[in-house]
């Protein structure tokens, strides 16, 4: 991998970010908005695949629709498809079923994954196939303008809630743990350290794993409620997020507006490709 | 990799060009290393700039949290 740096810089330069490495410079800066969360989101990937000393071509990209879909394609130089709006899990199963080899990693917004790629994030988790899924949940629709996602909190107005949400938001990780991931974390993108270890670990373990990772959108949702700036999101994850072995001791009534962050299910159940190996040998010997 | 020690040598990188003055750096610097700097750069936004170098103790954090890969930490 090339290592200079084509983005005119100052001329005292020391050295180029280590993470450019990963990425496609030529295209730089992101179209994302300034201050969007789905550039630390890529900065926090790119650290653990690089403390992980994983290989981009041993891996395999599958996105799908909105501005999340965007962090891995086209900024971070590894093979991907750019699948339709919600069936990157859809696309990445037969990916990891006919390559095994390769790590099959997903990387998509909350309206893709859970709201129309809903079923393909339930059935995969109860597979168990081995994929890290990177949910980037920033409470709406940013790509499109901000319309209400499955995600959105309770009583925020957006511009196709004006009148505010009536809808309880999905609870995404718990009810991957609930469908039979192995490992299942939340952070945010205020929690860069522990976000991009859970990343590693993500990486790492077999079967389905899936990170919720609360991210911001200060353009499309922060308009509708007076979050204009990128700060006032990771101020408020700052402080109303719980760890979990806090959250354990809390009532709901104490839980209410609070974001439980941390590692939320790990488990080692048989992932579903190998169950697949297993049969195709039993037949190939018999 | 976390908390340096603080007698390496430490540079602290600002990619101006590649900034899009969001200040989530300079807002979440445990020390007030960063502040708004008076110049703009090609597009328009304000980066950061350095005002308390000698603070500065390698946590990375300012690296980590950036949307757009502008500022990294150097320590040799
Ligand atoms: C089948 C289909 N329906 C609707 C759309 C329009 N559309 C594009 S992006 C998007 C929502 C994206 O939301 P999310 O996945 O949360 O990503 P974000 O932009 O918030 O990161 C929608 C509805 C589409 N592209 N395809
Ligand atoms: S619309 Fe929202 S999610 Fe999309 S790039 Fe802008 S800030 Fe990010
Ligand atoms: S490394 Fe830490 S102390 Fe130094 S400028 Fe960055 S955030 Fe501030
Ligand atoms: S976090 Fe990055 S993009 Fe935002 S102001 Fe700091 S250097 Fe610029
Ligand atoms: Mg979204």
């Amino acid at each position: 991998m090339k290592d200079d740096v084509i983005i005119p810089g100052p001329e005292k330069r020391l050295k180029p970010h280590r993470l450019l490495k990963f990425l496609r410079q030529e295209i730089l800066p992101t179209t994302f908005c300034p201050g969007c969360g789905c550039g630390t989101v890529l900065n926090g990937f790119a650290q653990a695949v690089d403390e992980l000393g994983i290989d981009p071509k041993d891996m395999v990209f599958v996105t799908g629709i909105g501005c999340s879909s965007w962090i891995p394609s086209p900024y971070f130089k590894g093979d991907t498809l750019h699948t339709t709006h919600g069936r990157p899990i859809a696309f990445a199963t037969g990916v990891k079923i006919m390559r095994p080899d390769l790590k099959v990693v997903v990387i998509a917004g909350d309206g893709d994954i859970a709201g129309i790629g809903g079923n393909h994030l339930i059935h995969a988790a109860r597979r168990n196939i081995d994929m890290t899924v990177l949910m980037v949940n920033n409470w709406n629709y940013g790509m499109t303008g901000g319309q209400v996602s499955p995600t959105t909190p309770f009583g925020v107005p957006t511009t196709t809630t004006p009148y505010d949400n009536v809808e309880h938001p999905l609870e995404a990780a718990e009810l991957v743990a609930a469908a039979g991931a192995n490992y299942v974390s939340r952070w945010t993108t205020y929690h860069v350290f522990p976000l991009m270890e859970s990343i590693q670990k993500a990486l790492q373990v077999d079967g389905f794993s899936f990170i919720e990772i609360l991210s911001q959108c200060p353009v499309s949702y922060g308009k509708m409620v007076d979050m204009r700036k990128a700060s006032d999101f990771l101020k408020f994850y700052r402080d109303q997020s719980v760890r979990v072995h806090k959250a354990k001791a809390m009532s709901a009534e104490e839980l209410e507006g609070k974001i439980v962050v941390g590692k939320l299910m790990e488990r080692e159940r048989t992932e579903f490709t190998a169950s697949l190996r297993r049969i195709n040998e039993r037949f190939r010997k018999g | 990799m976390h908390l340096q020690d603080t007698k390496v040598q430490r540079m602290i990188e600002i990619n101006e060009e590649l900034c899009k003055g969001c200040d989530i750096c300079i807002d979440f610097c445990p020390l007030e290393v960063l502040a708004i700097s008076a110049s703009i750069n090609r597009r328009g936004y304000y980066p950061p700039e350095v005002v308390n170098e000698e603070k500065c103790i390698g946590c990375r954090l300012c690296e980590l949290v950036c949307p757009e890969f502008a500022i990294t930490i150097c320590n040799e």
